[in-house]
Order: C-alpha cells, then structure tokens, then sequence
C-alpha cells in the first residue's frame, strides 16, 4: 500500500467514481430546473436519475439501481418525451418565468430540504453491513412479500389511480375536444 | 506488482474493456460484409467482389472513407445534443458485454443481476435515438426518432415478459446461471413460444426488417441518424450492428444453451450460435415485406404482450406442478 499515487488506489477509485456519480446527481438536477429548453431539462432529469442510479450502485445495491434506470430513465423519461412531442412546437418561445412561482418553488424545495437534513443529523446511522450483509434479489423480493407488502399494495393502487386518470382523460376521443 | 493494490477487478476491468471494444470493432466489420454477401446471395447476385477475396476487406476501405469524412454540424441544430447522442447511443453496447459469458469462465463479470443489466441500459438507447432525432432539427429525423422510440416502448414489453418466463424456470438473473440450468436440454425445447416471441421482439428492438419503420429509406431517407455524417455517422451504425450481435448472445444464452456443444471450445460454440441467430435475422430482412406503422404497434400490443403474459403463466403453472 505504498508509493502510490492517490487516485490509483481502491479507496481513491471509489471517492471518485462517488464524485462523480454526485456530480451527475447535481449538475442533471440544475439542467433539469434551469434550462429554458424543454428537451434539455428531460436530459438533466435523465442525467441526475442515473446519478441516483450510481449512488445505489455505491451503497451496493445493484439491483435498485438497475430498476433505478429501467424503470425512471427507460420508462418515464421517455413518457415525459412523449408528453412533450403533444404539447407546443419547441421552436415557439416559452413563457417568460413567473418569478413568484419561482420564489414558490425555490421556498417549497428549501423547506423540504431543510427538513430533510435535520433528518438526516437527527437519525442513527448503522452501517449496512452491520444491519445485514445479504441485500441480494431474493432478499428485497421475501421483503417486498412480507414486511413491506402494504407499501407493495400502495404502489399497485397508485398505478391503478394512474391508470383510472388517463382513461378518464381519454374518453373524450380526438373528435370532441 | 502488489496484487492487492491494483485488485484483481481493476486490471480485468482493464483488459476486458479492451477485448470488447476489439470485439466491437471486428464484429462491426464482419457483419457488415455478412449482410452484404447474405443479402446479394439472397437476391442471386455475388455483393462485394472486387477489394480483397470475395470483398472481404470491402467494409475496412468503407470504414476508412467514414473516418476520413468531414464531421458536418448544420447551422441549426441543437449542438451538445447532437454532440452527445452518438456517444450515448454506443454507452449501453458496451456496458451490455460486462455480463455476456462467451465460455465457462470467460466474463467479464457475472453479476447476479446481469439480465436486468443489459435490459435497462437497453433504455438508454431509446434516449439516444430520440436525443438524436429532436435535436437534428430535420422533421425526417424526428419522425424517424418517434417511430423509433413508440416501437421499442411497445416492444420491450413482451420481451422482458418472455425473460421473464426462463429467468422463473433458472431462478437467477445471472447470465451464467442460466447457461449452466440447461445442462440437460436447451430451453429452445422446453420454451419454443417464449423463443419466438424473443426472436420477434429482438428484431423489433434492433430496427431490423420487416420492423424497420424508424428507418424506411423509401420514406424518411435515413430516419434519426438522416444529418449525422463522417465517424457521428458510423457510431450508430456500429452501435446498431453490435446490438443485433447482443440481442442474438442473449438468444444464444436464453434458448441455445450458450457455450455448450459437443467437440470445439466453449467460445467456439457461442460465436457459431450467434452468429446463426444473427445469419436468422439477416434472412428476415429478405423474407418478410415491411410491416406498416399501425400493423407493428398492434402487434405488438394486441397480439405479442398477451401471448407473453399466457406464456409466463403456463411457466408458472408448469413450474409448480412438476
């Protein structure tokens, strides 16, 4: 363990695989607020997802972060695209920014992050592999089926609400709108 | 060298990077002149002849005319985007080699989740083809780029569905684990719908004919990638050729039991079968006229996710009974 320069060795990998994964994290979330264009705040939300992605991938969790990907980048990502293609041609200029909806939002996402961090500060943290050292597939499925099967059956209810939701929409049709 | 230093990850890493970009590159140019000479000989016409024996070099002197092109930004395109969408295309045809076992021990790493690995990158092609077709500003591209992305929406689905089917006969998601369950048959013979439905959704996901709508050149020239030219160009063509090898070692792996086979090597086997499954696509493009847009999504969606979902249900009827 000598005579090696920092970043060659594993710990120096991984502090800056975990730099980096932040860094998508954090610019894709700014792109995904900031940007005036439309198209490019999907790519920063896809961006910041797959930094998420990589921090569960860190935390070693392949498999989150595997459905991470597939399921918010593959899946909605590509749904808010679809959603984009209905609304107005990309070539019209965007309204201009509300700045009260801005001073809005910029109180509401502080708020949340302030609770968040004395969350954060407030809770015990006990290292993963002192809890268990197994997180693998059949692990979070025996989870999902037992422990947490309310918030299993929550989620399908949220799909079915989804799904409710879009017929409700579309049943006008094309012609009566 | 201090083993524990470097870790043995880091240098496989390393060294499996490089094999897979060499393999990309080979497999690249020998699929191209496949296509050419399986084409040709389909319509009773020799193909390539004259650079090399049989045009065999021919792709090499196309793919030095491509890196000697001028690389073309038009005016009003959408510049980081279009920078970054042939780079982002070729991202998730490299990542898929991490888990894909070419023999018994030569992977680059089984991981236990490795079927889900290459599926969800799998998405992020879908990303780069729409990244490319918004961004080129050409109303060929975007519209190529749709048809693209709603085709591979409607297409994933029965395809991870019929996963589905043999990940529950292996109980893993590691590549490996399902080469080494069909010891005794191939599960071509015990999942003959799930390996049609693959096939079919496999051609579907690469572009291939008779699916290939996003890029139907009597209508939309060349669809997403219409304003790329020079490398941009060529990276979507090796990224596409590389996916038809993908999508062929995942059949190998799933259906055709991987590296198994009596006599030759292990690997010598897995190349045989993928490139049979990949001379099987190839034939199709020959065989089916092209669908038309509203038949592919019906399909897809009145035809192959139900079939899937009765296929995984047989599965798993049959699976607890016996």
């Amino acid at each position: 363990m000598k005579a090696l320069f920092f970043p060659f060795t594993p710990q120096g990998v991984a502090t800056i695989a975990f730099l980096l994964v932040v860094a998508f994290t954090v610019v894709g979330a700014l792109i995904a607020v900031a940007a005036r264009n439309i198209f490019h705040n999907v790519l920063g939300l896809a961006l910041s997802l797959i930094g998420v992605a990589g921090l569960f991938l860190y935390l070693n969790s392949p498999f989150v972060a595997l459905m991470e990907i597939l399921i918010y980048v593959g899946a909605i990502c590509i749904a808010i695209c679809f959603a984009i293609m209905l609304s107005q041609p990309l070539y019209l200029p965007g309204a201009p920014r509300n700045p009260l909806k801005i001073q809005g939002a910029v109180l509401g996402a502080g708020a949340v992050f302030v609770f968040l961090a004395l969350l954060t500060k407030k809770t015990k943290w006990v290292p993963a592999a002192e809890r268990s050292t197994d997180w693998s597939i059949t692990t979070i499925g025996h989870y999902l089926l037992t422990n947490y099967v309310l918030i299993f059956e929550l989620v399908s209810l949220l799909l079915l609400v989804a799904m409710l939701g879009a017929i409700v929409n579309a049943r006008g049709g094309r012609g009566s709108s | 060298m201090d083993a524990t230093i470097f870790g043995s990850d880091l240098v496989r890493m390393i060294i499996g990077l490089i094999g897979v970009i060499a393999l990309v590159s080979v497999n690249a140019l020998f699929l191209i002149w496949m296509e050419r000479k399986v084409a040709a000989h389909i319509q009773l016409r020799p193909g390539p002849m004259e650079v090399g024996w049989h045009g065999s070099i021919q792709t090499i002197a196309d793919a030095l005319k491509l890196m000697g092109k001028e690389l073309i930004t038009p005016d009003d395109v959408d510049k980081p985007v279009y920078w970054l969408a042939p780079i982002v295309i070729f991202l998730p045809v490299l990542l898929s080699f991490l888990v894909i076992p070419f023999a018994p021990g030569l992977v680059i790493r089984d991981m236990n989740v490795g079927v889900l690995l290459i599926l969800s990158f799998a998405a992020l092609t879908v990303l780069a083809i729409l990244m490319a077709g918004w961004s080129s500003n050409n109303k060929y591209a975007v519209l190529g780029s749709i048809r693209s992305v709603a085709q591979n929406v409607a297409y994933e689905i029965p395809l991870l569905i019929t996963v589905m089917s043999i990940i529950l006969m292996v109980g893993s998601f590691s590549l490996v684990d399902i080469v080494k369950a069909q010891e005794k048959y191939w599960f071509i013979l015990l999942q003959p719908l799930a390996f049609i439905l693959y096939i079919t959704c496999a051609t579907a996901e690469t572009n291939r004919a008779p699916f290939d709508l996003p890029e139907a050149e009597s209508e939309l020239v060349a669809g997403f990638h219409t304003e790329y030219s020079g490398m941009r160009f060529a990276l979507f063509f090796l990224a596409e050729y590389t996916n038809m090898f993908i999508v062929s070692a995942l059949a190998t792996v799933f259906f055709l039991g991987g590296w198994r086979g009596p006599f030759l090597p292990g690997w010598a086997w897995f190349f045989i079968k993928v490139y049979a499954m990949i001379f099987l696509i190839m034939w199709f493009r020959w065989t089916f006229p092209r669908v038309r847009f509203d038949q592919l999504i019906t399909f897809a969606w009145k035809i192959l996710i139900p079939l899937a979902f009765a296929n995984l249900l047989l599965t798993a009827f049959l699976m607890k009974l016996f």
